[in-house]
């Protein structure tokens, strides 16, 4: 695929650029809606098409007004604030019980060790509405229903199986005579889990982490039916916000959750790679 | 290999048989491991596991009918439900005791409306016996049949007699045949008529829809897989921002992204008429309705897709495709012998998950699928907070959950979990 060879006939040369057209086409599909709404966002009309100024970049047609309701707007920041508030917690519980687990996990002899992990990364198989209905069900009996521990605790538990499958990636390709060489030295387990084993495993744990923090920080489903007004998260208000009045400010969200979602992305690439060497694998 | 020599067992240096030391040693990691995982397994245990469970006990639970009506039920034991006569006199004495005692703690409304679901009309008859009974002696102001039906001639009703003979017991199928379109009545289980069926339509809907989704992005993601794994490594990784960048966007903003541009005055549709392909008096109707939900979640499950097909692809030689065109194979017969087999598991992983989570959607259907365009999820969701049928809300539940479980048992067997890959 790399390049054509001379001798290729001309029936080869149309496939060979219609073929590229074609994932050009597609690849297109996938990012044009999300590069769309940046433009968009800037619109200086409440319209959510482009308007002629627009078209002809006018500097009239531009303005951070969009911008000015999402910080000046009282619904807008509690709902962030809720949502900045939820998820570092609901990161820090998967990730903590998430990564002793995949330790546990990666050892060689568990026993039903694929029934366990079944169990574990069920969570992200399970259609949200299920596991939201029973939880709503379920903690409204032992009162958790309607606060933010309980919607932390849901959060936790939608983001483990994340936590679970990047952790257990990273650690296939973890030399385990490193503890054995670290217990013969004399350092003791927790001496060598966080002097010899973390340190390897730390760029899988933080993406794992990042994954966890972005599955809480867009999560809808579960929040609407565990929590109450007072953790109205940002992908709630948005909700809302696309099923009642559709205003212009979801825009103005939408851009910034995508530049989030843009510095998530380059970090959870890098350490990737960062993993990679670290395990003497040739980065891909 | 024998563990004993001539001098008997060989022993590790405390002194006890090496075998048995070892065995304790394999003890120890296991044990070790365990308690490793078991933090967690308690966590999602109580968290997921257990919240799921309880739901699913929702959709066969009915224990109401007893707890309200105790006296009622025993007495109704010795009715038979194919009689055509409505019970008697010690059946409607047992009633106007249960009734009181439940309309003194306003229980009885919540009989009335489990009733309701199986018998419509039954609430109305519940609710306005239960306020009057109230004032009632209940020990000697009989006949009770009597004064019963001069309250309210519902009473006389052979039917709802048999659909409380019908729903008297702790358990009961009722819910999880009204999510089938079918009816648990007196002479048994019988199929509703045809205009009242609409559960099955949508368990279809979904279904077929799903399908249309896995196979568009089958359609979609197979050059895109073919492209990246056939490209050099920095290329490709270049290219592999395109798919992840999406799947790391908030579904919300994808979803409201397809909203703004598919409604009637959305870009898409200015395009259009801007090249002139449709005027500007009918524009597309591309939003709330089937076409809508398969676009937008096409794009939105494209990644998942794209990622088991490129990692599987990875793996195929070009050699092969190489010495099936010098062995005299056209560039289509070494692609559909030679490489299309090959990449199948890839196929096959991407499409159990991308139905797997196409589903049970309930955000985006919800947001751009209108009424015709919405899955059973979007219904789950409707009785659970909506109309309160909790029981049946919890059947159509387990019934996704039936289909969503098999599924990824099947996943488990072909690709195994351990294999899935996040980017």
């Amino acid at each position: 695929m790399s390049a054509l060879p001379p001798y290729a006939t001309t029936g080869q040369r149309v496939w060979y650029y219609s073929f590229r057209v074609i994932c050009g086409l597609i690849f297109f599909f996938l990012i044009a809606p999300i590069v769309v709404i940046i433009p968009l966002s800037f619109n200086a009309q409440d319209f959510f098409t482009f308007t002629p100024e627009m078209l002809r970049l006018d500097p009239e047609g531009f303005s951070l007004k969009h911008y000015r309701d999402f910080f000046s707007n009282d619904s807008w920041q509690s709902s962030m604030w809720n949502s900045l508030k939820i998820a570092p917690m609901a990161t820090i519980v998967s990730v903590t019980f998430g990564t002793l687990a995949a330790i546990g996990l990666s050892q060689p002899h568990v026993p039903f060790r694929r029934a366990i992990m079944a169990i574990l990364i069920s969570p992200m198989i399970v259609p949200l509405i299920i596991s939201a209905a029973g939880m709503y069900f379920f903690y409204s009996r032992i009162g958790l229903q309607g606060t933010y521990f309980g919607v932390v605790l849901a959060h936790a538990a939608l983001g483990i199986p994340f936590v679970i499958i990047t952790v257990t990636a990273t650690l296939v390709g973890f030399d385990r005579s490193l503890t054995r060489a670290a217990a013969n030295m004399g350092a003791d387990p927790v001496t060598t889990f966080f002097r010899i084993q973390m340190p390897l495993i730390l760029p899988g744990v933080i993406s794992g982490g990042l994954f966890a923090f972005i599955t809480s920080f867009d999560e809808v489903v579960v929040v609407l039916f565990v929590g109450s007004a007072g953790q109205k998260t940002l992908p709630w208000q948005m909700f809302i916000g696309l099923r009642e009045q559709i205003s212009p400010t979801i825009l103005a969200v939408a851009t910034i959750l995508v530049a989030i979602s843009i510095m998530l992305l380059a970090t959870v690439e890098m350490l990737r790679r960062r993993s990679e060497r670290l395990r003497g694998m040739s980065p891909s | 290999m024998s563990d004993t020599t001539q001098n008997g067992p060989v022993l590790a240096a405390d002194g006890t048989p090496l075998k048995r030391s070892l065995a304790k040693a394999l003890r120890m990691q296991k044990m070790r491991a365990l308690m490793l995982i078991a933090p967690l397994l308690l966590f999602i245990l109580v968290t997921f596991i257990l919240p799921v469970g309880d739901m699913l006990f929702r959709s066969v639970d009915n224990r109401i009918v007893q707890n309200v009506l105790p006296n009622t039920v025993i007495a109704l034991e010795s009715w038979d439900p194919a009689s055509t006569e409505i019970p008697g006199e010690a059946v409607f004495a047992a009633l106007a005791v249960d009734m009181k005692a439940a309309a003194e703690i306003k229980v009885h409304t919540k009989v009335a409306k489990r009733l309701n679901y199986e018998n419509p009309g039954l609430a109305s008859i519940f609710r306005k016996s239960g306020r009057k009974i109230r004032k009632w002696d209940v020990e000697n102001e009989g006949p009770y049949k009597e004064r019963l039906i001069e309250l309210n001639d519902g009473w006389a009703d052979i039917e709802l007699w048999r659909t409380i003979k019908t729903y008297s017991g702790r358990r009961t199928m009722g819910y999880f045949l009204n999510a089938v379109d079918m009816k648990l009545g007196a002479e048994g289980v019988t199929v509703r008529p045809e205009n009242e069926r609409i559960y099955n339509t949508m368990l279809i809907r979904t279904m077929r829809m799903s399908l249309i989704i896995t196979f568009s992005c089958i359609l979609l993601g197979y050059p895109v897989a073919w492209l990246l794994a056939n490209l050099p490594t920095r290329t490709a990784n270049m290219l592999m921002i395109l798919v992840l960048l999406p799947f790391w966007t908030s579904l919300l903003v994808r979803t409201s992204s397809w909203k703004i541009l598919l409604q009637q005055q959305g870009v898409i549709n200015d395009v259009l008429v801007w090249i002139g392909i449709v005027g500007d008096d009918n524009r597309l109707v591309l939003i709330n309705n089937e076409l809508g939900t398969i676009i937008a979640m096409t794009h939105i499950l494209l990644p998942f897709m794209i990622l088991p097909m490129y990692s599987v692809m990875q793996t195929i030689q070009p050699t092969y495709l190489r010495a099936a065109k010098s062995l005299g194979a056209t560039n289509w017969t070494a692609f559909w012998r030679v490489y299309f087999p090959q990449s199948v598991p890839g196929i096959g992983a991407g499409s159990i998950l991308v139905f797997i989570l196409a589903v049970g959607y309930y955000i985006t259907p919800a947001l751009v699928g209108g009424t015709k365009g919405t899955f059973i999820s979007n219904l789950i969701a409707y009785h659970i907070s909506t109309s309160g049928n909790w029981g049946l809300g919890a059947a159509l539940g387990a019934i996704l959950l039936a289909v969503v479980l098999l599924l990824y048992w099947v996943y488990d067997k072909i690709v195994g979990i351990d294999n899935v890959k996040l980017g």
